[in-house]
């Protein structure tokens, strides 16, 4: 099997190699809702005719994981918008036409189709009430009232050089920093229709905003580059499955704005299956969605899989670190502050350095949680250890007990409760943290949240918080039993 | 037989113990008295092979320490730790049994050997089934005594024995040590900075200062022909209350 291999390889820390060994084709998809359902009309278009089994790799975070992925071979095709491509991935804001873009992503050995027939820019929107007050129709309308506006940015639009910071100069806009928020995408438009923000970014072909009723304001100046959806795909895909291949390409210039704000209404706002609405689009019939029992089962596997593996190599290599740190003075403060270290950087960055290494998928997912449970079990061991009476390990030599002996007779029982209580701790984080695994592609509990956040549908999100909160709870009784068990009943109640 | 033959130990390049000597033969109890800093606990360290020493012998019987391997001669001597020292995760018995079951004895021996020893120190059978905390300071001490005998070891150490007990049940204790001693017929080496504790548990006493030995004898030597000026104060200055006559 897959998994027990896996497991030898996260523990020997040897390198992966690429997933296109075994005969598969992975779709990917970024995390917002025009993307799941791009995602799943590549997915079934290829299914429709063709034996080769499709892995859907759906709602993988940024633009830059997903691009990461695509290079390493870890997925094989998915939509991307050619602005984004030129701005953001091959940093060349020089390059507007698709043969100019695809000359470029071939020397990464990349191809793209022709434009599928809608473009969806990056746009600035308000309320509707709020543009008729002030009289707002374009974006140069805004340096009027740019004083006293507040805005919620997308963390992308923050950061792209097709984004804020470079539209700002463009047009002398001049918002107060304090009052531009950056927001998860989604969350934007609960926020405009709450009224705690006046100006959000949108996507062109959002269906939300006609149902939260915002004007989207004219890019007078044309600032924004045009962002036509294409399919991405790496060239290796398209020679080994011309087939495939070319049945994506006969969607060029088939979707128009219309039809794709429809089919993202019929997400965001009717709440429809991804998997429907692109069957539907494609006038076939959808896939036999599972029941949500098996799906929360599916989840809980690939959950508990992510969580156990990561448990077992940060008790493996996290307890002798520890114990380590206590007997080698320098090098022990060296591993204290580098497993610390690990622990600062953001859960998301983590994740997009290991993906070159690892892929994407449960691999990089994992490596990720191993390094972050590290720190609680280390510290913990090298905290239990240390206030471990010396006297008794004194006395052990005194007895003639072998180095050994001392270690499991003596000192690991009489750090029992630390160590353990680290052990807990780093579960428990785990099972949080894992739910950032999806945006890798790699399940689990946070698949629903992850697509539920795009939508902004509540319910979809609580079908993966609840259940990775009720399995926290459970590791925290299991550990309650645990700590019966293994901790000597001498010690116990006193500690 | 215990003997520790012309013991020097320096270190960083201080002078702990210089040239110490003391004999306590088989069967007798022997107490080591200093104050802290005489180097009393270098020299139990040293009987128990847990440090290395410059010049001399220690002996068992006649065998050198260092002809021995460390597990080896852990099984000669019995040690008894400051306050018992018995290991807070163990139970009396396995606090009593635990060398002797990495030793690979079976079951059915450590049991008759635990038993044997139980009633060498009159213990209730239910105290060995508790923890330490769950114990009295003098029932910790009797399981410590039998940790320490579980080997048949031919000399037994005591450090400390009673530092952190009470006066008045320290006075029973010792009177209990006494005739366990008795009953074992063991040699005894015991090292205590109290005098009056020596002095009762003792036949023969040295007193270690800065290293040396200052003098080595009966109670009665030490009072009556003092070596030197230092026994005499060291004497006076354990002799807790003044006379009845000096407070009237």
């Amino acid at each position: 099997m897959i998994r027990p291999l896996l497991l030898g390889f996260v523990l020997s820390g040897s390198l992966p190699v690429a997933a296109q060994a075994a005969d598969k084709i992975v779709v990917g998809s970024k995390a917002f809702t025009e993307g799941f359902v791009l995602g799943e009309i590549a997915a079934q278009t290829i299914e429709a005719g063709s034996r080769v089994p499709v892995e859907r790799k759906l709602g993988m975070g940024s633009t830059g994981i997903l691009f990461e992925a695509l290079k390493s071979g870890a997925i094989d095709v998915y939509a991307d918008y050619t602005g984004t491509l030129s701005e953001a991935m091959l940093k060349r804001p020089d390059l507007k036409s698709i043969d100019d873009i695809q000359h470029a992503l071939l020397n990464l050995d990349l191809v793209i189709s022709a434009p599928l027939g809608f473009n969806d820019t990056y746009a600035l929107a308000v309320k509707e009430s709020f543009a008729e007050k002030h009289a707002l129709h374009s974006i140069s309308d805004l340096a009027r009232v740019a004083a006293d506006i507040k805005a919620a940015f997308s963390y992308e639009f923050m950061d792209r050089k097709d984004g804020y910071p470079r539209m700002a100069e463009a047009y002398g806009l001049h918002l107060a920093p304090q009052r531009v928020n950056r927001m998860e995408h989604s969350l934007a438009f609960q926020a405009i229709d709450d009224g705690a923000v006046d100006l959000i970014d949108v996507n062109s072909t959002d269906a939300k905003i006609e149902k939260s009723n915002l004007r989207v304001l004219k890019d007078d100046r044309r600032f924004f580059p045009v962002y036509q959806a294409v399919w991405v795909a790496r060239k290796a895909f398209a020679e080994r499955h011309p087939r495939e291949w070319r049945s994506l390409l006969a969607l060029e210039g088939s979707i128009n704005e219309q039809a794709m704000i429809n089919m993202n209404a019929q997400a965001d706002i009717q709440k429809m299956s991804y998997a429907k609405i692109a069957s539907q689009y494609l006038g076939s019939e959808a896939p036999r969605s599972q029941s949500w029992q098996s799906g929360i089962l599916l989840r809980t596997r690939e959950h508990l899989w992510l969580v156990g593996v990561s448990l077992l190599f940060s008790v493996l290599v996290g307890i002798p670190l520890g114990l380590a740190a206590v007997r080698f003075h320098a090098a022990g403060q060296g591993i204290l502050i580098t497993s610390a270290l690990i622990q600062t950087v953001p859960s998301l960055a983590l994740l997009c350095f290991l993906i070159p290494v690892f892929g994407v998928g449960t691999k990089p997912a994992l490596a990720a949680l191993c390094l972050y449970s590290l720190l609680p079990v280390v510290l913990n061991t090298f905290t239990g250890v240390r206030s471990i009476d010396p006297r008794h390990l004194e006395n052990a030599r005194a007895f003639g007990l072998k180095r050994s002996q001392i270690l499991f007779r003596i000192v690991l029982p009489l750090a029992s409760p630390t160590v353990l209580a680290g052990i807990k701790t780093a579960t428990i984080v785990s099972i949080g943290t894992a739910t950032l695994a999806a945006l890798v592609g790699a399940g689990g509990y946070g698949a629903p949240i992850v697509s539920g956040l795009s939508l902004n549908d509540v319910p979809t999100i609580l079908t993966g918080a609840i259940p990775a909160a009720l399995m926290a709870l459970v590791a925290y009784g299991v550990f309650e039993v645990l700590g019966l068990a293994l901790i000597p009943a001498g010690i116990r109640k006193r500690s | 037989m215990l003997a520790l033959q012309n013991i020097h130990k320096t270190f960083e390049a201080r002078p702990v113990l210089t040239d110490v000597s003391l004999t306590v033969p088989k069967g007798a109890t022997h107490a080591l008295i200093g104050s802290s800093g005489s180097g009393k606990t270098t020299l139990l360290r040293i009987t128990l092979g847990m440090i290395p020493f410059d010049k001399g012998y220690v002996k068992i019987n006649d065998q050198a320490l260092l002809s021995f391997s460390p597990v080896e001669w852990a099984d000669r001597i019995g040690y008894v730790p400051q306050d018992g020292g018995l290991f807070p995760h163990l139970t009396g018995y396995h606090n009593v049994s635990l060398i002797a079951k990495l030793r690979g004895w079976s079951k059915s021996r450590i049991a008759a050997r635990v038993e044997e020893l139980r009633g060498l120190v009159e213990l209730g059978e239910d105290i060995l089934v508790r923890f330490p905390h769950e114990m009295s300071g003098g029932q910790q001490q009797r399981v410590a005594i039998m940790r320490a005998e579980m080997m048949d070891p031919a000399v037994m150490l005591l450090d400390e024995p009673m530092a952190a007990l009470d006066p008045l049940i320290r006075r029973t204790l010792q009177q209990e040590l006494k005739s366990i001693f008795q009953r074992l017929g063991k040699t005894v080496l015991l090292v205590t900075h109290d005098l009056g504790e020596a002095v009762f548990l003792a036949d023969q006493i040295t007193l270690l200062h800065e290293g040396r030995v200052v003098q080595s004898g009966t109670y009665a030597e030490l009072l009556h022909h003092p070596a030197d000026a230092f026994v005499t104060s060291f004497i006076n200055a354990q002799r807790m209350l003044p006379d009845a006559a000096a407070v009237a």
